[in-house]
């Protein structure tokens, strides 16, 4: 109890905060890795998703890719490419993008295979083309699914992001590195709790995200309002 | 005017789901297709807006074989009505219905005037437009699918089983008003049932199915009751069960009540002269109870 309060002060002390390696920069540094990491995934996984989803052509080599990335230790992937890469942001940021893949990709689809199926045959049958039902239908209807999907990337590379500075990179991890060689266990624990917060705040705004994600007539469905 | 030529349908895993079969639909028709889950009468309605394509034979519109149309070109210009509406779920009622008028780039202001013609049409109120379809009833949503089916002005309306899924009070409704909208609107009308009541009741001309697509019958539902071809039709109608063999039977108060085979009560017969005046297609449909008295459609059933 003690060890968290001094974690909590060593968090709140003012002096801290400021400054080009202070808690609000490393903190930005540590919420703009978490971002870019999960864009770039987003960028390489939505598109295979949404193909995957429309198609419904790759869905067992998309499982079989995600559900291996899943397996692929962060830790391990992140040195590789550090022996690889060298040292600096590539490799930390490869390692992050192949740890938020999976929850991408299998969102991506996994949205526009709830689509009721009998939706999509009946615009086809009225003469929608494959690009219309994707984009109006698909797309909008899928997107609630999607943002959990993101949501739950950006979870997991924010609490991955503090090995950024593993391989001499920013971020949080800088303070829990730097604690861990000068056994300063206040620091440690102090910029835990930092990413901690950090974790909950991006939930929270997922979470809003994802709500505004879903389409009026859905929302209606829901609550079960008739007329 | 739709005809089938020859046509056969063998799907991938190698069932046959329609061998050999061919019709003529005339032009301004109402021809349905009837028959038990699984004859085909889906498939062979789906050719017709290339949906499912033939493995061999024939569909022809106007005397052109579908083969050569671009699909969504040639589904725009048919309706499709199919069982529990298939309405965008994120979509209003609007623009539901005004979606494919909206594909074939009619812009917006006209789109909006042809939806309340079409909500006009099919009995819907104004006050829906703005709706979502989780919002209306399973009849609402079925009358806004027909809107949907018929907002481009088509010539061809293919109809998959649309009233299946609503209650049986308002299902007769919405016969009785689609036999009144095809009398006002005259589009050729393709309607897949298995259900035999409905089919008599709807029908100019009724094709029943057994697996496979091979005909049963083929025929007016006058021949159909009349004249049933063989044990199958006689089965399917009921007949054989006379479900369908009415008696009249004098009443104490002199009136005379129609009886069916158990002697229940089917209506009361009406006197040439007193039939009622809102019912300009009891005539020629032997369908449900239509000779027997009023049908239980007639009087405005509620929806909502």
């Amino acid at each position: 109890m003690n060890q968290l309060w001094e974690a909590v002060l060593w968090c709140l002390d003012p002096g801290r905060w400021t400054g080009p390696s202070g808690i609000a920069a490393r903190s930005l540094e540590h919420l703009g890795y978490t971002l870019l990491a999960v864009l770039i995934a987003a960028a390489v996984a939505v598109p295979i998703g949404w193909w995957v989803g429309h198609t419904g052509k790759g869905r067992g080599a998309a499982v079989a890719v995600s559900g291996a990335a899943r397996a692929l230790p962060t830790l391990g992937v992140l040195t590789l490419a550090g022996l690889l890469l060298g040292i600096g942001l590539v490799a930390p940021m490869t390692a992050f993008v192949i740890l938020a893949i999976p929850s991408i990709l299998a969102a991506a689809y996994a949205g526009f295979e709830a689509v009721d199926r009998r939706v999509i045959d009946a615009a086809r049958a009225q003469g929608y083309t494959g690009a219309q039902v994707l984009w109006w239908i698909e797309v909008p209807l899928g997107l609630p699914v999607l943002v959990g999907g993101l949501r739950s990337a950006a979870l997991q590379v924010v609490a991955t992001a503090t090995l950024a500075a593993y391989v001499g990179a920013g971020g949080l991890g800088r303070y829990l590195f730097l604690g861990l060689k000068t056994q300063d266990y206040a620091m440690m624990l102090g910029s835990s709790l930092l990413v901690v917060t950090l974790a909950l705040v991006l939930d929270g705004v997922f979470a809003l995200a994802g709500r505004a994600a879903v389409p009026r007539g859905v929302t209606v469905a829901r609550r079960g309002v008739t007329a | 005017m739709i005809s089938y030529r020859s046509v056969t349908k063998r799907f991938a895993d190698g069932t046959v789901a329609v061998r050999d079969f061919s019709l003529e639909v005339p032009r301004g028709s109402l021809t349905v297709l009837a028959g038990s889950s699984g004859c085909g009468k889906t498939t062979l309605m789906r050719m017709v807006n290339r949906m499912v394509d033939p493995t061999s034979g024939q569909v022809l519109v106007d005397g052109e074989d579908v083969a050569g149309r671009n699909p969504v070109a040639l589904r725009r210009r048919i309706g499709y009505v199919m069982q529990n509406s298939g309405l965008l779920p994120h979509r209003t009622v609007a623009q539901n219905i005004a979606t494919v008028p909206r594909l074939n780039g009619m812009d917006r202001r006209a789109a909006r005037r042809r939806t309340g013609e079409m909500m006009d049409l099919v009995g819907l109120d104004a006050q829906l437009a703005d709706r979502y379809p989780a919002q209306l009833s399973g009849g609402q949503q079925q009358r806004v699918g027909v809107a949907r089916g018929l907002a481009a002005d088509p010539d061809i309306l293919l109809m998959d089983e649309p009233f299946g899924a609503v209650d049986p009070l308002v299902r007769s409704e919405l016969q009785r008003q689609l036999r009144q909208l095809h009398g006002q609107i005259g589009t050729t009308i393709l309607f897949v049932t298995h259900d035999m009541d409905e089919a008599l009741a709807l029908g100019d001309q009724i094709v029943l199915l057994r697996t496979g697509a091979q005909v049963d019958q083929q025929g007016t539902p006058r021949q159909f009751v009349a004249e049933p071809a063989n044990d199958f039709v006689r089965t399917f109608l009921g007949l054989d069960r006379g479900q369908r063999t009415l008696h009249r039977e004098r009443a104490a108060d002199g009136s005379v009540v129609v009886v069916d085979a158990h002697g229940r009560p089917a209506g009361v017969l009406a006197e040439p002269g007193d039939q009622p005046e809102d019912q300009p297609d009891a005539g020629p449909h032997p369908g449900a109870t239509a000779e027997a008295g009023p049908r239980p459609g007639s009087q405005d059933a509620p929806t909502a």
